[in-house]
């Protein structure tokens, strides 16, 4: 995706060439660098990660089962105010998020007062009727969401998406930093960061704090992974590692009277909390998927009688789809009385006729997403699309117009990475992770960030080519 | 811990020590073949074979026995499924999959150490090259062991990963020798000659154990005093007397930690029964081979019995 025309911010400068205060401490430190000794450094970035083997495996390539995450070592620094604002409107989202599903599953007040159309749940195939009437233990849906910011100005931070179901990506947060660390000491110690290190024991904490009732003080927590050929089974590994947690394939785990239970070498043991990274569909082949292997026959009906908390609860996907996005600022005024602190990007909603005759219009300047699709598969990109593309896609907009929004190519932020010529700037976005407990909501400061490799390209997903940065925020 | 973890970690010990045992046997076989003459080499090489229990499956690929092909298809041949690069894949996929029961260092070790010789073993080894080679199979194996024992918790994981090593140790000393024993010698006129001898020598160092036999054995090369040396020596690491008390040991430590003993510590028992307090008289009393095949039997069901007591699988 090319840039658009109007100016970008600059993380890193301001339009006057001096440095903007977040990056002050960074770049005076980084001009008493060797320059040789820095491009070292990028070598050893990648060799430190290829030896931890901090891999993500993509699917459909033949040769490369696992592969490595570009890592950029310029960090992206946010300072301590701008996350004060930042972490306020994300913690007013997640308990709008939270409020809104339990409306969904209960009197969905929301479809009454006709702030939201009732179709956009009944299509959606995330919507779970096994959930109807259930409040998950602690009243929590979406136990770690993951929010995707992008920044088109100083102080303008725009929500692109929320992440409900099972966000991934914090195991880079996290060796992202200790890789910075490990790198340059020196650094931390003359710039105020923020450590990130203790989110596994957070994420532990605020999982414990929702285990159903009738568990142990200190309940058994497990996080469920499809195995070791999935996408982001490095890092359920890793979660579970940094935890202290059990990491199990559904093939460990059973309901045994009437309790879902792992088989250790001391026989079943129960599982309170289980923080599964497998889809809705794979969970419960008695419920669900009846071809899947990967999930545990029964779980729903345990779930349903309050003896286990699943992580994020089943049925949340039908808050994070774009169809529902685009009605996420009445969503948050809707459930808490005030005006969404953070913005939505624009979006036509291509269901609406008068949308979808814009949108066809215009086609050559927007984004077009698909209302289900994720990680930038499915999708148009109108400014670098050929017109054949774009006729194309135009065919499917027609036939299925339900089916997409669009949005803006917006002027996303750059913030420089380290090439071969010095530093170059590269559009980013930034992903807060957010734990919520009944103890309240607990945001890491940082998050992942992803940088689009390419000069000028705006396309930042690990699936596609990104890479990711250290993120920082700064301490006052 | 979960079964299914215990299984992994067990068997990715089992797998390390098996590729390492298989570089120590190949090493053995070149270094046979550079003191003989070449018709004789094919017999060394064919004894390799034979004793890894690959022969029908190399027989199926080649039509000789030249010393490039063995060891291309002992080392990496994708038609041998029992490769040495591919028990150092299994071993890595197994830490994989158990990455949170082991250690970053354990992980780090089996991680590099698939990557030295994924890279080592991208294409065919020149004979030049072998030795370089071999050593490094060694090499990663050892230091996969170092970082077991430098880093690891002694909680149940490392009593699982000890078991696998030693079991696995304990069956490949007792198949080596169960090999030369009843399968090399042409006939019992062969006793005692430079062939016989010969093939003694390679036992022992395909079992790293030359040194440390002709130290305590000066002069001496015969069937009887090796046999008492790899079976009954409890200081030699590879002894099946040593193995079967590193086993021991932590099958005690899993019942203490369980509170419980299992089918397993019955099958201890009995083999305790067959191997200790055991004169070297006694053992060809019965028949050297008798002896052994009923060591390995009773090894794998004691394999089979930690499988079921500790609920590897479902």
């Amino acid at each position: 995706m090319a840039a658009p025309e109007e100016p970008k911010f600059d993380e890193m400068h301001a339009p006057d060439g001096s440095v903007r205060p977040a990056y002050r401490g960074y770049v005076q430190w980084l001009s008493e660098q060797d320059d040789g000794a820095m491009r070292r450094k990028n070598f050893e970035a990648e060799s430190f990660f290829r030896k931890t083997g901090i891999t993500f495996n993509v699917y459909g390539e033949d040769d490369a089962e696992e592969r490595l995450i570009p890592f950029d070592m310029v960090p992206r620094i946010i300072t301590a105010a701008e996350w004060r604002r930042l972490s306020r409107g994300i913690e007013q989202r997640v308990r709008a998020l939270n409020a809104f599903m339990h409306d969904l599953y209960h009197r969905q007040e929301i479809i009454r007062s006709g702030r939201l159309p009732e179709r956009l749940f009944r299509n959606n195939a995330a919507w779970l009727p096994q959930m109807v009437g259930f409040t998950p233990p602690g009243g929590v849906y979406t136990h770690i969401t993951g929010i995707d910011l992008v920044r088109t100005g100083p102080d303008d931070f725009l929500v692109l998406e929320d992440n409900a179901r099972t966000p991934s990506g914090v195991s880079y947060m996290l060796e992202n930093r200790e890789t910075m660390m490990a790198m340059f000491p020196e650094l931390f110690s003359t710039v105020n960061v923020r450590p990130v290190s203790d989110y596994p024991r957070r994420l532990a904490k605020s999982l414990a704090a929702c285990a159903p009732e009738g568990a142990p003080d200190k309940p058994n927590i497990a996080v469920l992974t499809p195995g070791i050929y999935n996408s982001a089974y490095y890092e359920h590994a890793f979660l579970a590692d940094q935890m202290g947690a059990e990491l199990v394939e559904g093939s460990d785990l059973r309901v045994v009277d009437g309790q879902v239970q792992m088989r250790t070498t001391v026989g079943f043991r129960p599982v309170h909390v289980l923080y599964r990274r497998v889809d809705d569909d794979f969970l419960d082949p008695l419920t669900f998927n009846p071809a899947s292997v990967l999930g545990i026959p029964g779980i729903m009906d345990v779930y349903r009688a309050g003896r286990i908390t699943i992580a994020n609860a089943p049925g949340t996907g039908v808050a994070d789809d774009k169809a529902i996005y685009s009605f996420m600022p009445d969503i948050v005024e809707f459930y808490t009385g005030e005006r969404a602190l953070l913005p939505n990007v624009d979006t036509w909603r291509c269901a609406d006729p008068d949308s979808l005759k814009y949108v066809l219009a215009n086609l050559e300047q927007l984004v077009v997403k698909e209302v289900h699709g994720s990680g930038g598969y499915g999708m148009l990109i109108g400014p670098t699309s050929s017109k054949k593309e774009i006729a194309a896609f135009r065919a499917k907009l027609e036939a299925n117009p339900d089916n997409y929004i669009a949005q803006p190519t917006l002027a996303l932020s750059t913030c420089p990475i380290f090439t071969k010529s010095g530093l170059s700037p590269r559009h980013v976005d930034l992903r807060p992770y957010v734990l919520c407990s009944p103890d309240g909501v607990d945001i890491t400061p940082g998050g992942l960030t992803r940088v689009a490799l390419k000069k000028g390209s705006l396309v930042v997903n690990s699936s596609q080519g990104g890479g990711t940065k250290d993120s920082w925020v700064l301490d006052d | 811990m979960l079964g299914r973890v215990a299984n992994g970690i067990f068997w990715m010990y089992r797998y390390l020590e098996r590729a390492e045992n298989t570089a120590r046997l190949l090493e053995a076989g070149h270094r046979m073949t550079l003191t003989r003459r070449s018709d004789t080499a094919v017999q060394e090489w064919r004894s390799v074979l034979t004793t890894l229990g690959l022969r029908r499956a190399y027989e199926a690929t080649y039509d000789d026995y030249a010393g490039a092909h063995v060891c291309d298809f002992v080392l990496r041949s994708k038609n041998n499924p029992e490769s040495v690069l591919s028990m150092v894949e299994r071993a890595r996929i197994n830490a994989r999959a158990c990455r949170s029961a082991i250690t970053l260092e354990v992980w780090e070790a089996i991680n590099e150490g698939w990557m030295t010789l994924r890279d080592l073993l991208a294409r065919p080894v020149r004979e030049s090259n072998l030795n370089l080679a071999l050593g490094a199979i060694r090499r990663e194996s050892t230091l996969a062991r170092g970082a077991t024992h430098g880093s690891m918790l002694r909680n149940e994981t490392y009593c699982f990963a000890r078991l696998g090593t030693f079991l696995e140790r304990a069956d490949n000393t007792s198949r080596i020798l169960d090999v030369k024993y009843y399968l090399l010698l042409p006939s019992l006129s062969y006793v005692g000659t430079p062939l016989d001898t010969g093939q003694w020598d390679n036992v022992l160092r395909s079992l790293s154990a030359e040194r440390a036999y002709r130290w305590l054995n000066a002069g001496r090369m015969d069937a009887r005093s090796i046999a008492d040396f790899l079976i009954l020596d409890k200081r030699f690491p590879r002894s099946l007397v040593f193995c079967y008390a590193a086993a021991r040991e932590n099958l005690t430590e899993l019942a203490r930690l369980h509170g419980a003993e299992g089918q397993a510590h019955e099958c201890m028992r009995a083999a305790d029964l067959r191997l200790n307090d055991k004169t070297v008289e006694d053992v060809f009393e019965q028949g050297l081979h008798e002896f052994l095949i009923q060591f390995i039997a009773g090894n794998q069901e004691l394999a089979g019995a930690i499988a079921t007591d500790y609920r590897f699988v479902s």
